[in-house]
């Protein structure tokens, strides 16, 4: 449904006298394939608006190709705009007008006649659940409210392709899994859904398949269970007490043959990925130990997708 | 066709919202209200004018004028607006034409001010303005043009700048030479001819002059059709450069 090949975007900004080249994206290459939830996972300033943005026709890519929904981004911009829905970061609505006149009159941006978009307008009110304000004003919604309605103005047309640009930042939990539940709804009536999240629990959870930005680029590609099983093994969360130093601790345990790799994420303590936790304890222990160090406390967990963007990139997203 | 339909739905989404908020409605009276009152006075004597008949068939035009050049060229702000809301980036992921997002925005502005022209006629007219109701048509249409034009004007400017604060000292320091030079609050009559040689290059200038042929009843005056020829022209011209930054700038 969505193929890039080489997408590429930058943005020159000037700081004084001194011209500054962004590379926004650089160079993306990704395909998601029909009826999927993808989702894009990436730290701030990744690239993802900005990709989201050039996928949706709203910004001329510097280079690469694009097909969106059967229709290729630069030859045919318009084709690509009647098929796909675009939720912005910032959502957009009205704040005088209510969430059934929006509906209404984007539906007739669309090109729906009045009848037929009124009735659209009823029909979205009753999926997304928006009865109880939807004749209210805008600026009377909570953030979950508004998120919704954004979302429901996002279909109202029925696209074959929905682009989402974080729908839950700022949500409460039930909020979330309440726009989780909605868009799984519209994968099920056959939608390819493209969302943008800096959540891992969120790409975990929702996506099918998951690629992970960063600076530009794709550094990881794969549904969550792939990516993760990147990272075989286990971690292990060392926690040291006030008196003993990282840097101490780290460099007893290098040279353990039961270590892949070690990080010392800012937060403190050390993260150990081994090959099997249960068995790799004891032995730590003992080499912590002989180098004079106490560990307060030590914690057996699976990898997440955290440990795979740690591991690609050498930062962490939490 | 498209372009009308989707311009219609623009302009009635817009006049919507416009009706909900009618505050513009007010200020708007108000404001030229004052000078209706507290000015025109003043003019009588400078112009030595018999009556306020005379008075205010050179003042008004001038007033008008002032109201829709201005108020156009303020409009930009409500672009900026719903451009840093996200409401014009919804709509252009959607079929509709790019310019008749543009126009539709520029005819409700165009409307509002020409809501607020008929007010103040109306209001000047138990003062004792007169104007025969075909010229004062004509006036209207003339108006209607120039509010197109400073609007269009106006959503460039504001492309352009971008930001708010920036929008304000660039659109007072193209409209103050433009008022002055347009004879708006005393007529160019009175100025050295150095002065009028200038103003003549001011298109501004000319539509004030034919405001004012058709308020004092001379519609064969050559300064009316001038005045549409060029206002016309240039109409064009500052929706066809505001269009073309809106296409290329909205991103
Ligand atoms: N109009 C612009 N001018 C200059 N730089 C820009 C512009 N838009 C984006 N950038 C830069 O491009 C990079 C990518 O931005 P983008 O908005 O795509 O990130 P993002 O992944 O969506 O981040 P976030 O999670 O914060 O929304 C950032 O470094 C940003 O500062
Ligand atoms: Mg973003």
């Amino acid at each position: 449904m969505i193929e890039t090949t080489g997408l590429r975007k930058s943005y020159q900004s000037r700081k004084g006298r001194q011209a500054t080249t962004v590379d926004a994206v650089a160079g993306l290459d990704l395909s998601v394939a029909a009826g999927e939830i993808y989702g894009f996972l990436g730290p701030n300033g990744a690239g993802k608006t900005t990709t989201l943005r050039m996928l949706a026709t709203l910004i001329r890519p510097d280079g690469g190709e694009a097909t969106v929904a059967g229709a290729d981004l630069r030859q045919d911009p318009a084709g690509v705009r009647r098929r796909i829905g675009y939720v912005a970061q910032g959502g957009g609505t009205t704040d005088t007008v209510s969430g059934r006149e929006e509906l209404v009159h984007q539906a007739r941006l669309h090109g729906i006649g009045k009848a037929e978009a009124g009735q659209r307008a009823e029909r979205a009110i009753t999926a997304f659940e928006l009865g109880e304000f939807a004749d209210r004003p805008c600026q009377t919604y909570s953030g979950g409210q508004r998120r919704r309605v954004d979302i429901a103005l996002g279909v109202i047309h029925s696209p074959g392709v929905l682009f989402l640009d974080e729908p839950t930042v700022g949500l409460d939990p039930a909020s979330r899994a309440q726009v989780w539940q909605e868009i799984r709804r519209l994968r099920g009536e056959g939608m390819t859904v493209f969302v943008t999240t800096h959540y891992l629990d969120e790409a975990d959870a929702l996506c099918d398949r998951i690629g992970i930005i960063d600076h530009g680029g794709i550094v990881a590609e794969g549904t969550p269970e792939e990516l993760k099983q990147e990272i075989s093994g286990d971690v292990l969360l060392v926690g040291l007490t006030d008196g003993d130093s990282v840097e101490k601790a780290a460099g007893a345990l290098r040279g353990e043959p039961a270590l892949h790799r070690l990080e010392t994420p800012e937060d403190g303590g050390l993260r150990l990925y081994v090959r099997d936790g249960a068995s790799a304890i004891p032995q730590l222990l003992r080499t912590l130990d002989g180098a004079g160090v106490a560990p307060a406390t030590i914690q057996l967990q699976r990898p997440s997708l955290d440990d795979v963007f740690l591991a690609r990139t050498g930062r962490s997203l939490a | 066709m498209k372009l009308a339909r989707d311009t219609w739905l623009v302009f009635q989404r817009q006049v919507l919202l416009m009706v909900r908020t009618p505050v513009w409605l007010v200020v708007g009276v108000v404001q030229p209200l004052f000078y209706l009152l507290l000015f025109a006075p003043l003019l009588k004597q400078v112009l030595g004018a018999g009556s306020y008949e005379e008075a205010y068939r050179i003042y008004v035009p001038g007033l008008l004028a002032v109201l829709v050049i201005f108020g156009g060229l303020f409009t930009g702000f409500s672009l900026l607006g719903e451009l840093r809301a996200g409401i014009i980036e919804r709509s252009r992921v959607t079929p509709v034409s790019r310019l008749a997002l543009l126009l539709g925005r520029a005819l409700r502005e165009v409307l509002a001010l020409m809501v607020q022209a008929v007010i103040i006629t109306l209001l000047a007219l138990p003062f004792g303005l007169s104007v025969a109701p075909l010229d004062l048509l004509l006036a209207y249409l003339l108006m209607a043009l120039l509010a197109l034009m400073t609007s269009a004007i106006s959503y460039g400017i504001a492309l352009l700048v971008r930001s708010d604060a920036a929008l304000a000292p660039v659109v007072n320091t193209v409209a103050q030479p433009i008022a002055l030079l347009s004879g708006v609050l005393l007529p160019l009559a009175l100025a050295p001819q150095w002065l009028r040689s200038i103003a003549e290059w001011n298109p501004f200038y000319w539509a004030v002059e034919g405001m004012r042929a058709l308020f004092a009843g001379q519609v064969g005056d050559s300064s009316v059709w001038q005045s549409l020829l060029i206002v016309s022209v240039l109409t064009v011209v500052a929706v066809w450069w505001s269009a073309r930054l809106f296409a290329e700038r909205v991103r």
